[in-house]
């Protein structure tokens, strides 16, 4: 039992990693690394609403639409759930640390359409995961967005210094980056039984 | 009497990156030595064939960048990836995945991201990764047998052909020593697996010897202080940990002396890892780089698809290079504390 979840962990954190091998959440991705501080900010915020919405949405599937037999709403539904959860981050995230706030920018309310949020929450569907598996699939998908955001913003600041050709300045280098770390994420493809 | 004024500084440093690299490339050669002597002519011809293609580009890039060419021809640094990636391919691999890895990894990893001192990835590292993703035939069906009392090694003429040509070479190519111990540790005992011939008398037949010409030459780069010790020891620190945790038994999994002489375990620690371009810049920084590359080793050999993982570690530790540079920058001079992490 605990064999399964901690396979699931490395599975969802490593090996289909939301941004590197599903490229899902790619817009924070470009759009809020290039500084540390900043993309630490944003995958503590994704964190928490990846996970809460991850498991809200499960419930609201289970509990709510396949009762009612209305799975048919099931992306409706969600986005909902994600928008309620967005507000409450922002309001907590407002409230605990104006300074991030300003810093998160209009990145804050994007979480809304950041596509890992509500990939998280169709894949359970999907996948058919139970309450546990969801919550551990949701926080373990925000904890590989996060790390890879993070080492990705650490190394963006290193190549915003550097001599790169013109052509190439700022975004498209990032995107060369990305290319390359997804390259890099594919030796863990096969690591744990698909 | 008249003393002649010079100003200082009076002891000129005679250290340059030409000579660096230059002193890589000469650390390599008793392993390339060892290579052909073991492998055949494949090593010298893909050498060859890599450095030239490898300057080619250079070349053509530093024209279009409009940058001095003879000024990034002349510090060697293209040859040693050049040399670095022909050693850790197949030696019958054909000549335009060579040529694709060496244009990948000049171009794209090098002089895209600003050139040389600047690239965040290992070049040689990252050209591999790429070879093994595109063309996994090719770079596991075309390493060479090694040279026994039974085993001829194909001629320099033959070689030739084989690389430009794709013969049929099947009598002398065969998987590797790693792979062929991965595959059968499940059905058979340590003894069953290596009464296989290409295991020879000692460990792995051929393959020790190399990993030694590493070795050697790797200490010469430490005697030189062109690397410190401390990443060489670490990877092979954290590659001993993992298979000291995980692989005591060398009935069920592959054994510890295989992990250390066999594969890229040591070209790996001590020419790839070392890079001091796409590696952690201070000593606690390279201490834990080098573990972390020690234990992802054995994760990939042991539990990943592919018989030998160094170019993907090697590729994810540098992603997480400049993340640790962060938290281990060292104490400045007049400081009480180091000041570290993304609050400084």
């Amino acid at each position: 039992m605990v064999a399964e979840y901690l396979t699931l962990l490395v599975s969802i954190i490593l090996v289909n990693n939301f941004v590197l091998v599903q490229f899902l959440g790619l817009c924070p991705f470009m759009g809020v690394s290039n500084k540390l501080e900043t993309a630490i900010g944003m995958g503590l915020a994704t964190t928490f609403v990846l996970t809460l919405s991850s498991v809200l949405a499960y419930l609201v599937y289970n509990w709510l639409l396949v009762p009612l037999g209305l799975e048919f709403l099931q992306t409706i539904s969600f986005i909902l759930v994600i928008a309620v959860v967005v507000q409450f981050t922002e309001m907590v995230v407002k409230k605990t640390s104006p300074l991030l706030y300003r810093v998160l920018g209009i990145f804050l309310p994007l979480i809304t359409t950041n596509c890992a949020v509500l990939g998280v929450a169709l894949l359970n569907v999907k996948n058919n995961h139970s309450f546990i598996q969801s919550f551990l699939y949701g926080f373990g998908g925000a904890i590989g967005f996060s790390l890879v955001l993070i080492l990705f913003s650490a190394m963006r600041e290193r190549i915003n210094q550097a001599d790169v050709p013109k052509p190439f300045k700022g975004s498209a280098i990032g995107m060369i980056t990305a290319g390359i770390m997804a390259l890099a994420f594919l030796g863990f493809s096969g690591l744990v039984p698909a | 009497m008249a003393f002649v004024n010079i100003t200082s500084p009076h002891v000129v440093g005679h250290n340059s990156v030409t000579l660096m690299m230059g002193k890589v490339c000469l650390a390599l050669v008793p392993a390339l030595v060892a290579l052909t002597y073991f492998f055949g002519w494949g090593y010298v011809i893909n050498a060859v064939l890599a450095v030239s293609a490898a300057v080619f580009f250079e070349v053509i890039i530093t024209l279009l960048r409009k940058r001095p060419i003879l000024f990034a021809i002349k510090d060697l640094s293209a040859v040693t990836t050049a040399l670095l990636l022909a050693l850790a391919v197949p030696p019958f691999l054909p000549w335009w995945a060579t040529i694709i890895g060496i244009f990948f990894a000049i171009v794209f990893i090098k002089h895209l991201f600003g050139g040389l001192g600047h690239n965040p990835f290992n070049p040689a590292m990252a050209a591999y990764a790429l070879l093994l993703i595109s063309f996994p035939l090719q770079m596991t069906t075309t390493w060479s047998i090694a040279l026994t009392e039974t085993q001829s090694l194909l001629s320099f003429g033959d070689t030739l052909t084989a690389i430009f040509k794709s013969s049929n070479i099947d009598s002398y190519t065969g998987a590797t020593v790693l792979d062929v111990y991965k595959h059968n540790v499940a059905a058979l005992t340590q003894n069953e697996i290596t009464q296989n011939p290409i295991f020879g008398s000692f460990v792995a037949n051929g393959w020790e010897w190399v990993s030694l010409m590493y070795l050697l030459g790797g200490v010469f780069l430490i005697w030189q202080k062109v690397i410190t010790w401390h990443t060489p020891v670490s990877v092979l620190g954290g590659l001993l940990i993992m298979s000291v945790l995980f692989s005591y038994d060398a009935d069920t999994s592959t054994s510890i002396s295989l992990h250390f002489l066999a594969g890229s375990t040591m070209l790996g620690a001590f020419f790839i890892a070392t890079d001091p371009v796409s590696s952690a810049t201070s000593n606690l920084g390279k201490l834990y780089y080098g573990v972390g590359i020690g234990v992802l080793i054995y994760v990939f050999r042991t539990w990943g698809p592919n018989p030998d993982g160094f170019a993907f570690a090697v590729l994810l530790m540098n992603f997480c290079a400049p993340f640790i540079d962060h938290y281990t920058r060292p104490r400045t001079y007049g400081q009480d504390k180091a000041t570290r992490g993304y609050k400084a």
